[in-house]
């Protein structure tokens, strides 16, 4: 299994290549629809972001409250497509990878390749699971959004999938064309 | 008459809310355990495995499945000769929603207008709908829901000329345009008939059938048995990577129609199928 540090470099993800398993420790920021809509809208009033993005990691995630004595409440990916319109904006300013889950547009794929960036894919649904691999979790802005606000996480060996990798890869549609290729019982009746 | 206590409806939402979303329910969890061992494809059978996983962790340690706890669904079937005493069985029902949302550590995912956003922050209300039955029973069916799977469903108006064709194309070319983002291993809830309203509330009754019952009328079994073939042969997989787990199950619910309309609507649900059913 691949284990992977922060910050991202391009000398990483290099490396990284579609279909890859792998464990992610590090610091990285959570930002979902609202957090990016404000985010935007800052880059184009010209003003400076609130965290720096260079070579970091955006997980796109809506965790829920944390219980007492936790450091996070449930906190599996939500669907990237909708993050879509910001995210070439994002990797234009130095943003190398996101976590989500699902399929990107092909403005991101492009941008990813153009970048030299990576598109990480959490399994959606374990949110629970993923849970146990948060170890720190702050709030650094936008605090009236709750769950959406930007959160920066320590995560010790979060498991994730490369579903794009900076060649413009993509698992989406090479995984499921494999599969059909080679399994000959590819379905079954109840 | 018989009579029931809105406190009492109170803390049964309040529970089941809570339970249903540390909880799968036992039929989801073996056609889960079903599929991972019949899953060949090696990234499918790993997830499948996570998903396995997933559940354990969130029952033993009580959180949540999923982060999205989802927006409540409630299906209430009241006998007539019940009287709810202490209050409305409305607020009763969003009393509950509030309560267990706030004490089970859930996600207000709720926002109290569609275009300002504004969240609710007691992910109330909850949608609900009410039946009203002979006898003296009281049913509640309560349904968190993720918006993943939702916003991936779709609802059409079909000509009568289109057919049962037309209904299967509907169905296929919905789930093949879901691909991943409803969080597949899937289940398909199919309307099929009744109005424009109608169908889409069939179509969400159709999810909340138990794992593995199929419907009761000869020609839609077989439907459901064929379009589950025919979706699981689309290959998209669990998490859309590839492999023959794509729909746990197809159910499908109908209703009469008009001469002139044949309404089809597809719900979709991720494979964190949360309900509770509660009986007063």
């Amino acid at each position: 299994m691949i284990k992977l540090t922060t910050p991202l470099t391009e000398e990483k993800i290099k490396d990284l290549k579609m279909g890859d398993n792998l464990l992610l420790t590090g610091t990285i920021y959570t930002a979902r629809d609202a957090a990016h809509e404000r985010l935007i809208r800052l880059m184009e009033k010209g003003k400076k972001l609130p965290i720096e993005l260079k070579d970091q990691i955006i997980y796109y995630v809506g965790p829920s409250p944390a219980k007492p004595g936790r450091v996070i409440g449930a906190a599996g990916p939500t669907t990237s497509y909708r993050m879509d319109p910001y995210t070439p904006k994002l990797l234009d300013v130095g943003l190398k990878g996101m976590i989500g889950k699902g399929d990107r547009g092909k403005e991101v794929v492009e941008s990813i390749v153009k970048n030299k960036a990576v598109y990480f894919v959490a399994i959606g649904g374990v949110a629970a699971l993923l849970s146990k691999c948060i170890k720190e979790a702050e709030v650094v802005v936008y605090e009236d959004l709750g769950s959406e606000a930007i959160r920066r996480l320590k995560v010790e060996d979060l498991p994730l999938i490369v579903a794009i990798d900076s060649k413009g890869n993509n698992l989406y549609e090479i995984g499921r064309r494999m599969y059909l290729e080679k399994a000959e019982d590819n379905a079954y009746l109840d | 008459m018989r009579r029931i206590e809105c406190k009492d409806i109170i803390s049964a939402i309040k529970k089941a809310c809570m339970d249903a979303n540390y909880y799968i329910p036992e039929d989801l969890v073996s056609t889960l355990k079903k599929r991972y061992e019949e899953e060949t494809w090696p990234m499918a059978k790993n997830i499948l495995e996570r998903i396995k996983e997933n559940i354990e962790i969130a029952k033993k340690e009580e959180i949540p499945l999923c982060q999205d706890t989802g927006m409540v669904s409630v299906f209430v079937e009241i006998g007539q000769d019940v009287q709810v005493t202490g209050g409305s069985l409305e607020e009763a029902i969003n009393e509950g929603v509030r309560q267990g949302y706030m004490e089970g550590y859930l996600r207000k995912s709720v926002v109290k207008d569609p275009l300002n956003r504004i969240n609710t922050n007691d992910n109330t209300p909850a949608v609900i709908s009410y039946r009203i039955v002979p006898g003296n029973k009281f049913k509640m069916l309560i349904a968190p829901k993720g918006f993943g799977s939702e916003n991936m469903s779709r609802l059409k108006m079909l000509k009568p000329a289109d057919g049962v064709q037309g209904v299967k194309d509907f169905v296929i070319e919905t789930v093949e345009r879901a691909g991943a983002n409803p969080c597949p291993p899937i289940i398909v809830g199919v309307g099929i008939g009744g109005t424009f309203d109608k169908v889409a509330s069939l179509s969400k009754k159709a999810l909340l059938r138990p794992l593995g019952e199929r419907n009761k009328d000869e020609f839609y079994k077989d439907l459901e048995e064929e379009l589950f073939y025919k979706i699981n042969k689309l290959g998209i997989g669990p998490q859309g990577f590839g492999g023959k787990t794509t729909a746990l199950a197809v159910n499908i619910e109908t209703y009469p129609t008009h001469i002139a309309g044949l309404p089809v609507a597809v719900n979709i649900n991720c494979h964190v199928a949360r309900y509770k059913e509660v009986e007063l």
